[in-house]
């Protein structure tokens, strides 16, 4: 199946009760499949006006405590932002996909990885998080799907899968399973479903009373914190005898994964790290492997965002640089290993960053 | 003696930050009061606004969510594909419905969303200082036209009930009024008819556009701005049932 | 009369729509105000047919009505659905 469909499908193993988007390249797939599998059984699936209104579908579905879920494309994921904000003060769980493309502006429709900043810096206002999971192949985007649902539950978050065109287009063989709610998620007390026998519930994100929003505000980081401590997830190789290391996620994990294995058939101590939530961040991974004499290349396809998060975990233990396609430009296994050959060239320091 | 009347339960008791003579507190009374008459209570969820009544659900003591300006009905939506058999109702007013939310409003009511607005119209935006409001009447001065409202250049009053009335997904639209007696009994009857019309699944969007006061923005007297909504407002805003599909002919 | 209101000063913000639409002219605003300082609204003449036109038009609702039962073989006893807002 093609990454769009696969998710598609591995959402409705999830138990996706509600499914609310509008069309943008390139997740049409997501869309026309959710349109001709939900009603099949028997949930709900709307095409909304917008994006804008795409989210808000969410958050009343969230607000009654259904599994629900949104898709697009990095210029309709920025008509979100609002909808993010709003689901974080309420503390709604739900999933959002965004299978990125060029940008800014309109940009075009090939694959992108230039959303990061607005991913996990929160794109929306006020101090608030998403967590966001970056699969590299289809396999892994199926089983992401059941994840940043159980993720949304367990701690009234979003969840945002992050893919691009590549991987949105891509085929390739998968397992496919039943994905049922983990039996620990908290119960949704907290859920509009018609005041019966209790007192009402009210969803809100307005909090006027004196200290009070200062309390949600500590609250959601202590949350926060709580996540980053259990949930951050990220794979390493070959990083511990590495003389240069390799961060990349998503398709640019792929062309690093051969390219640090074709160097190290050239006698290239490379190696490399591969996050798998974007947030919270393996700051404490990234840590760990810094050695002074040993860069970090970044690879991804953006003019360098995730690069930053590296730099902030490294503190400067470490040199960093970049390599960086924008605008539908995906590296080469050629391109990384040249790069790879220039950090490494002794006589020209001038690449390095700290 | 037996009392003749008194607060319906689903209003809860505790004194509202609305305005003396805001037009709020007798909506607010009049959807409580079909609750309780419906017995509803155990499965409404309420959809309150960006505007006045943003903490609607601190005076309504029934499951409510608080969204942002303008989306509701998309939120309704939501929340109605996921749980037909819930009463779900969105309260706005005419900045929600009629500025920002005119999309929202506009694509819930052309897919026929089986939910009901309550539509407070009071041609102003009152929460954030009395500017204008799509439904501003002409040559009203507001915190934004202080010349007063010119046609030529910030257009004229919206009738969001009459261009929604044309949509085949639309079932009800009634204009109302909070401006006396008669007016008042009248708005209940269109409220409790709209939200009837979601019970028995009438396919389709109802919506009671209810002309209301604002005497502090207005700057009149609150007898006085109930009399400018019967002199003035309805020239603009007539009142009266613009449509409704499930009426026997 | 046949009537009786009871007014919620504290919760009563003296916007006075009431005191326009009683028709035995009952009402007008006190000397007194409430603990928030506002004008509250109170029964100058007593005369009260129980007739809720103030109760209706109150935008806080404030102010509770009764009614004297209407004697029982009374062949004028006046349909009550039309004026009974709360069973």
């Amino acid at each position: 199946m093609c990454g769009n469909e696969a998710l598609a499908e591995a959402a409705i193993r999830a138990g996706l009760d509600a499914y609310f988007g509008y069309p943008i390249t390139p997740q049409n797939e997501i869309t026309a499949y959710l349109a001709k599998r939900m009603p099949e059984e028997g949930r709900v699936f709307v095409q909304s006006e917008s994006e804008l209104a795409a989210i808000n579908m969410v958050f009343g579905a969230a607000a009654t405590g259904k599994r629900t879920m949104t898709s697009s494309s990095s210029p309709g994921v920025s008509l979100m932002q609002e909808g993010l904000s709003y689901l974080a003060g309420a503390e709604l769980p739900s999933v959002v996909v965004n299978v990125m493309r060029g940008g800014p502006g309109l940009g075009n429709i090939a694959p992108a990885q230039a959303d990061y900043f607005q991913s996990t810096r929160g794109g929306g206002h006020g101090d608030y998080r998403t967590i966001v999971l970056a699969p590299s192949t289809v396999q892994e985007i199926v089983d992401s799907t059941g994840l940043a649902f159980d993720l949304a539950d367990m701690y009234r978050m979003t969840v945002l899968i992050l893919i691009d065109g590549i991987l949105g287009q891509m085929m390739e063989p998968i397992v496919m399973k039943d994905a049922p709610p983990r039996k620990d998620l908290p119960a949704k007390d907290w859920a509009l479903t018609g005041a019966r026998g209790r007192n009402q519930n009210i969803v809100r994100s307005l909090w006027l009373g004196e200290g009070v929003l200062e309390q949600l505000n500590e609250h959601l980081k202590q949350k926060y914190a709580e996540i980053t401590e259990k949930e951050t997830r990220c794979y390493c190789h070959q990083i511990e005898d590495a003389e240069i290391i390799l961060v990349s996620y998503g398709v640019c994990a792929r062309v690093v994964r051969s390219a640090v294995d074709k160097a190290r058939q050239n006698g290239i101590k490379a190696g490399w790290i591969r996050p798998f939530t974007l947030w919270p961040f393996p700051s404490k991974t990234i840590a760990e492997a810094a050695k002074p004499d040993v860069p970090f290349l970044v690879v991804e396809m953006s003019m360098g965002q995730m690069l930053e998060d590296v730099q902030l975990s490294l503190m400067g233990k470490a040199p960093t640089c970049l390599l960086g396609r924008a605008g539908g430009g995906v590296p080469t296994v050629e391109q990384v290993l040249k790069k790879i050959e220039q950090t490494l060239d002794k006589t020209n320091n001038s690449t390095l960053k700290t | 003696m037996k009392t003749v009347f008194s607060k319906t339960p689903t209003l809860k008791e505790c004194s509202t930050h609305y305005c003396p003579g805001c037009g709020h507190g007798i909506a607010h009374r009049l959807l409580a009061e079909v609750i309780d008459e419906l017995d509803i209570r155990d499965k409404t969820i309420g959809i309150a606004p960006v505007g006045c009544a943003v903490l609607a659900y601190e005076y309504l003591d029934i499951d409510m969510i608080e969204v942002a300006h303008g989306r509701a009905p998309a939120v309704a939506t939501g929340m109605k594909r996921t749980n037909p058999d819930k009463v779900i109702f969105s309260y706005q007013g005419d900045g929600d419905l009629a500025a920002i939310g005119t999309a929202e409003i506009m694509h819930a009511a052309h897919r026929g969303e089986r939910i009901t607005v309550i539509f407070i119209n009071n041609a102003i935006f009152g929460m954030t200082g009395g500017q204008m409001a799509p439904t501003t009447m002409l040559g009203q001065v507001t915190a934004t036209s202080p010349e007063g409202r010119q046609a030529d250049g910030t257009g004229y009053p919206m009738q969001i009930s009459e261009m929604l009335s044309i949509m085949p997904g639309v079932c009800y639209v009634e204009r109302c009024a909070i401006s006396g007696i008669a007016a008042i009994r009248n708005t209940k009857r269109a409220i409790k008819h709209a939200v009837e019309l979601q019970m028995t699944n009438q396919p389709g969007l109802s919506l009671v556009e209810i002309l209301s006061p604002c005497p502090t923005y207005w700057r009149m007297k609150p007898a006085n701005a109930m009399k400018w909504i019967e002199d003035e407002m309805v020239k603009v805003f007539p009142l009266g049932k613009i449509k409704d599909a499930a009426a026997k002919k | 009369m046949a009537g009786k209101i009871k007014i919620d000063v504290e919760r009563c913000k003296g916007c006075g729509l009431c005191i326009g639409v009683c028709p035995k002219k009952n009402l007008d605003f006190a000397k007194e105000t409430n603990k928030k300082g506002l004008s509250v609204v109170k029964q100058i003449t007593g005369e009260c047919s129980g007739c809720t036109l103030c109760a209706i038009i109150c935008p806080e609702a404030v102010i509770e009505v009764y009614r004297d039962e209407p004697p029982k073989n009374s062949k004028t006893t006046p349909k009550t659905d039309l004026v009974e807002e709360k069973r």
